[in-house]
């Protein structure tokens, strides 16, 4: 009987399987390409033009890769929990609204590096409260969080919507947002640290602070799950709940304030776009970003180490996909979609797919290195 | 003689590298009830389990009836006419009887002819051998005992004339049990043979007609009930192993450091695991806790170390109470000085997933020594590591290595270092040496011994008779939830088996 | 008589929304009720209407469309048993991607095939579904109430309308008559019995999974070709989750999933109207009477599916007679009263609905949605 999970030299575990997962979904995207009529290796050139291959480009790849990089860190608190929040989305799209609270009030009256902060707390606060309500009726009455969630991000886009149309509208506007910020509002733009580099950036590009708040997550992301108590009760819990309850962790508390953090991460998301680059809330401005989080999180392998990278790979995709729409009538943005979901498919429910066959390439190459599991459990 | 219903022909089953079954021949008389005793793991269900199809032997030959047969699946077996009836009953909880008695054998695509056919041979079954029950009843709503019968009753109905019945009285009370063995005994008067798998000797002298004695995988001897004793099978079910002597001086018992009072725990499905068990111990002593496995030991250390909620009773830690009946804080206890080693180390007392040094802290996470502020001080722990590493010689010594990669000896050894270099007062320990090889076993019995000789208190369960003999101060056996004996550290392993198989207790109650 | 052609009009529409809905319903409950969760209706049900679309605009014909949109679904849903059943992967993330795959490929391909912005051609009548009228339909539609209700609500639905609300007495006959309707909710709530009764689970599993995938490919072929005239991107919007909703809302049994449908479609359609004339008081009085009686009904139908059917139809004659009766009375009283003050109920309020209904259920606040035992755990066989 072959063992899913027989040993393989850790570089095989975390690099090697997770490549080939990730090439064989860029091969069936390629194959998507290929059935509209166009050349896969020229769509991959064009998309990495688009994305790397000027200033402009790169600063709209990074501004993408900033919402990735919050949902994406979202997504991977919640895994290491063993808690699957799928409701990034309706997280920062109802954080949008503490985000413009904030902008509305304080715009006209404090410089921007006064408001950031609030907005900030605004933003975590409203994305945190939003997570709250799932996970505590995970953890008091165990209503299954996936549903729970999804269901929070219908009533988010309906709320949403109820409040842009009817409440923040200015009035005599027909366009369902709020009015533009003034620079106490607006957060300076990135493009000029690109320009250091002898880069040309448009001055309309939006990368924008928020990619450096991005990464101070990424890093606060890596210290409180390795690096603090909390994280490493966080992390018993996701991977043995038995083992937390003996070692006396409370499994209601790890529930609820990882599905605080989480929620937290997500609502950031909400600054990238309505401070930095649209200065207003405008419905549906979170356009997915909280479902690529899911598979940011899954080629991440739920680090911020791999989140990052994951998550400006997935910038590019959005920015060269542009590109790639302008070059090839057939393609369009969507194609981004299809290869997130194929990633999240290789790379997330059929993570193994591929194991028995790396494990006898191995086993043939050097039979020393794949050692014999240890059969799960000694039960007679 | 009669004829054979079953031969098994030099059967041999390995998982990995554990030889569960070796060159196992067994013959079984058509018309009789045949008993197969055994400690845990000794690779009872293992054998049935290829019987029934559910494993293929890796060698062997099996007939039945006279004829070599291949049986690579359930449905092989089933048509075989051998039935099983299982540990854990296999039946859909929110399906009725006669649901659950035509899945898998309905007559036909739609279900009404199939119902009403099972209806009438239900009664015919229920008229030959007594095994009432009502076929529209939902199984969750039926005792324990009903719902075994309901099991029989499928094997019955898919035509077993050979029924293989593993640990059935395990969830059963005395009544019930009674009723099943007769029931068992009309099954035979019918002409059906019956294989009962138990480690309850009582049993197999009340209704086979031969037993058979299997130990680490193989069957050590076969008798005829009404040739041997109870105590001529406890010794051949425990053996004859060469006794780890352990060097211990004289014990100097103390005050009473745990005192258990009257505490009764059961388990998620309600069954009482534990009933009304009192007993304390001193500082200073190895208070060992003998039975044979699922007689409520580990359900008894749960309770004690706070991880399963008691339905009543007192526990004493140094004289004050631990609320074990309410919410009782593991992490509290290890702060008032309570270690404990749970049994299962794979996912209680060890996160596999981790590395070394995280797993050396588990539970003691929030002490301040560990911690800088809200930060885990990365460097104190791993120092803390190495220490222990070092102290207890766990290999390889590397306390980076992701702790699923030692092996188990080692693994225990973690798990050790962490709770006695705590330094507790009291120390709870379940099966320390289990799945651990003899080097590391000679070196945690040292352990333990030690801490009793620095004044600790210490209770030991094991399903590992030497073990508790070796070690023990006081040996309390436990049977169906009950202590049902004290005895000294010299008491005979023949004394401890009867006790441990619930004879001593049953003739009691006589 | 004006507000029972109002009335009639809002549950005809109710059905025609319904639908979809109760079609995605039923087909995630055969396979939940086998132990694989499946969010990914969505997915499933939007590349159907995709493939309904496509195949109708390019070979004319609507059958075809059909015989299309129900083999991509059932491909996708073999995708998610290959991933959830064979590889044994996490089944919510198998769903997800699913979802996405979905999406994003119906998008590009609609438009690498059609230049239409991601729509399909718009279809002839010819080539649609189109409406059935039932016998004596137009000769029985001056009759009060009965007549307007036969001809006005019962008639003229597309075949695949009926065959959805035909589907529900035929999912519960399956399920609870069938020898595969027994082994199906045996998997799902002990697999380990179904095997060691000699059956496959892997094997039964995998044509739960294919009735999902075949009912999933009619709710988008219905979207696609009876509601609307071709594919429209984005079409289902989120109505697999809102099924999603309802499977659990109607706790995994056909006949209650059938009038879980009907209240969230319900509700839809109010919101519809409601964005034309908010409704006054009073006139809120109906709304609240329906849900409850839906919400009633739903109850009654765990217990005795078949009577609440005939129960469901006879409150349905006995209140439009009521409210036809009093209605002429009731507008003239109350017209210029308080009672007759609109109250405005923001539309986002009835959209969101379903789900906050869905989430109190989940709460455990009416009752507890307890769902299949195995459900969302990959069979490993252990002994």
């Amino acid at each position: 009987m072959s063992n899913p999970y027989a040993k393989l030299p850790a570089w095989a575990d975390y690099g090697l399987i997770p490549l080939i997962n990730l090439i064989v979904a860029f091969i069936v995207a390629g194959l998507v390409v290929l059935l509209v009529g166009e050349n896969p290796f020229r769509a991959a050139v064009i998309l990495v033009e688009g994305a790397f291959g000027s200033g402009t480009g790169l600063a709209y790849t990074l501004y993408y890769a900033t919402n990735f990089i919050f949902t994406g860190l979202a997504v991977a608190v919640a895994f290491h929990g063993g808690l699957f929040n799928i409701g990034g989305e309706g997280q920062a799209y109802i954080a949008g609204l503490g985000v413009g609270v904030v902008c509305l009030a304080f715009d006209h009256v404090l410089p921007w590096w006064l408001t950031f902060p609030i907005a900030i707390l605004g933003a975590a606060a409203v994305g945190a409260l939003w997570a709250l309500i799932p996970a505590y009726l995970q953890a008091k009455r165990g209503s299954h969080i996936v549903i729970t969630t999804i269901m929070f991000n219908f009533i988010a886009a309906s709320a949403m919507v109820y409040m842009l149309v009817d409440v923040l509208k200015p009035r005599g506007s027909m366009a369902p947002q709020t009015r533009q910020f003034v620079e106490g509002a607006q957060l300076p733009k990135l493009g000029w640290f690109l320009s250091e580099f002898g880069l040309t950036v448009r001055p309309s590009a939006p990368l924008n602070l928020s990619f450096l708040l991005a990464l101070l997550m990424a890093f606060f992301v890596w210290l409180l799950i390795w690096r603090t108590r909390l994280g490493y009760e966080i992390r018993t819990m996701g991977f043995s709940p038995k083992a937390a309850r003996y070692a006396g962790i409370s499994e209601t508390r790890i529930i609820i304030v990882t599905m605080l953090i989480s929620g937290a991460l997500a609502g950031m998301m909400a600054l990238n776009p309505i401070m930095g680059d649209q200065h207003n809330v405008s419905l549906d401005f979170v356009s997915g970003a909280g479902f690529v989080g899911i598979a940011v999180a899954l080629m991440g392998r739920s680090h911020p180490a791999g989140i990052v990278p994951a998550a400006i790979l997935f910038g590019m995709l959005y920015q060269g996909g542009a590109e790639l729409a302008f070059e090839m009538p057939n393609i369009s943005r969507d194609m981004i979609v299809i290869i997130q979901g194929l990633v999240i498919l290789f790379a997330g429910a059929l993570e193994h797919m591929f194991r028995p066959w790396v494990q006898a390439a191995f086993a043939s190459l050097s039979p020393r290195t794949v050692g014999v599991a240890q059969p799960k459990g000694e039960r007679a | 003689m009669a004829e054979a219903a079953i031969e098994l022909i030099g059967i041999d089953k390995s998982f990995g590298t554990v030889r569960a079954n070796r060159d196992i021949n067994l013959v079984i008389e058509r018309g009789t009830i045949r008993g197969i005793v055994g400690e845990n793991g000794a690779g009872k269900s293992t054998l049935m389990s290829i019987l029934y199809g559910f494993y293929q032997a890796d060698s062997g030959e099996i007939k039945v009836g006279g004829k070599p047969v291949s049986i690579k699946t359930p449905n092989d077996a089933i048509a075989l006419g051998i039935g099983m009836v299982h540990q854990h009953f296999m039946l859909v909880q929110n399906f009725t009887v006669i649901e659950n008695i035509i899945l898998g054998a309905e007559d036909e695509a739609l279900l009404k002819r199939s119902i009403a056919n099972a209806r009438s041979e239900l009664e015919r079954l229920e008229r030959e051998y007594g095994l009432e029950v009502d076929p529209d009843a939902v199984i969750e709503e039926l005792p324990v005992g009903l719902q075994q019968r309901v099991e029989i009753l499928k094997a019955l109905y898919r035509g077993a004339e050979i029924l293989i019945l593993d640990e059935p009285t395990g969830v059963l009370t005395p009544a019930e049990a009674d009723h099943l063995f007769r029931i068992l005994k009309q099954l035979k008067d019918q002409g059906k043979t019956i294989v009962l798998i138990t480690h309850k000797l009582r049993e197999i002298m009340a209704i086979t007609d031969t037993v058979s004695v299997m130990r680490q995988g193989t069957v050590v001897a076969t008798r005829e009930t009404a040739k041997t004793t109870v105590e001529e099978l406890a010794e051949l079910m425990v053996g004859r192993r060469v006794l780890l002597r352990v060097e211990k001086g004289e014990a100097k018992p103390g005050e009473v450091k745990l005192a258990v009072d009257n505490l009764t725990v059961r388990d998620s499905r309600g069954v009482t695991m534990v009933d009304d068990v009192s007993f304390d111990v001193r500082g200073g002593e190895i208070v060992g806790i003998a039975g044979v496995a699922g007689n409520g030991q580990s359900e008894l250390i749960e309770a004690i170390s706070g991880i399963r909620k008691a339905v009543s009773g007192t526990v004493l830690l140094d004289g004050k109470p631990i609320e074990v009946t309410g919410q009782a804080d593991p992490g509290e206890l290890r702060d008032r000085g309570l270690a404990h080693v749970p049994e299962d180390r794979h996912y209680v007392g060890l996160v596999l997933a981790f590395e070394e040094n995280e797993n050396s802290i588990l539970g003691y996470h929030d002490k301040t020594e560990y911690l800088k502020g809200p930060f885990l001080d990365i460097d104190a722990i791993r120092a803390d590591a190495k220490q222990k590493i070092e102290k207890f010689d766990i290999r390889p010594a590397n306390d980076r290595l992701k702790t699923a990669n030692f092996s188990g000896g080692n693994q225990q050894k973690i798990v050790l270092a962490r709770e006695l270099e705590q330094n507790p007062g009291v120390l709870v320990v379940g099966q320390p040496t289990r799945g651990v090889d003899v080097g590391a076993i000679e070196f945690i019995h040292k352990q333990l011994i030690a801490m009793r000789d620095r004044g600790k208190a210490v209770l030991l369960v094991s399903v590992e008779l030497d073990e508790i003999r070796s070690l023990s101060d006081r040996i309390l056996v436990m049977f169906d939830g009950r202590i049902v004996g004290e005895r000294g550290p010299d008491a005979t392993e023949g004394e401890l088996g009867l006790l441990m198989a619930g004879v001593e207790r049953q003739e009691a109650a006589e | 008589m004006e507000f029972v052609d109002a009335l009639i009009n809002i549950l005809n529409s109710t059905i025609r929304v319904s639908v979809p809905l109760l079609l995605a319903c039923l087909a995630g409950l055969y396979s939940e009720r086998a132990g694989v969760f499946d969010i990914g209706l969505e997915g499933k049900m939007l590349a159907g209407a995709f493939a309904a679309g496509a195949a109708a605009a390019v070979f004319g014909s609507a059958w075809i469309g059909l015989i299309m949109a129900v083999f991509v679904s059932v491909g996708l849903a073999l995708v998610h048993g290959f991933a959830s059943i064979t590889h044994r992967g996490n089944q919510i993330v198998s769903g997800v991607a699913i979802n996405f795959i979905a999406a994003g490929s119906t998008i590009i391909l609609g438009q690498a095939w059609f230049q239409q912005g991601g729509r399909t051609p718009s279809l002839p009548a010819e080539d649609r579904f189109g409406a059935i009228v039932l016998p004596f339909a137009d000769a029985l539609r001056d009759v009060p109430i009965i007549g307007q209700l036969y001809s006005g609500l019962l008639s003229g639905h597309t075949l695949l309308a009926y065959l959805a609300f035909l589907a529900v007495p035929f999912t519960w006959w399956v399920l609870f008559r069938t020898r595969f309707g027994l082994r199906l909710r045996a998997v799902g709530e002990n697999p380990a019995a179904v095997d060691t009764a000699g059956i496959s689970v892997s094997w039964l599993r995998y044509r739960a999974v294919i009735c999902t995938g075949v009912l999933t490919g009619l709710a988008g072929c219905y979207m696609a070709l009876s509601q609307n005239a071709g594919f429209v991107k984005d079409m289902t919007a989120g109505r697999g989750y809102i099924a999603l909703a309802a499977l659990i809302f109607a706790k995994w049994k056909p006949v209650p999933a059938m009038f879980a449908c009907l209240l969230f479609g319900f509700l839809d359609a109010l919101s519809i109207r409601l964005q034309g004339r908010p409704l006054a008081v009073f006139e809120w009085l109906p709304v609240v009477v329906a849900v409850l009686v839906l919400a009633g009904l739903m109850t009654i139908a765990r217990w005795k599916p078949l009577r609440s059917i005939i129960a469901a139809v006879l409150v349905g004659i006995a209140a439009a007679w009521l409210v036809s009766v009093f209605y002429g009375g009731l507008t003239a009283a109350f017209q210029n009263s308080v009672l007759g003050a609109p109250i405005r109920v923001p539309v986002q309020l009835m959209q969101a609905l379903p789900y906050i209904l869905t989430v109190i259920l989940l709460a455990g606040f009416i009752g507890k949605a307890i769902p299949p035992r195995a459900g969302g755990v990959p069979y490993v066989k252990e002994r």
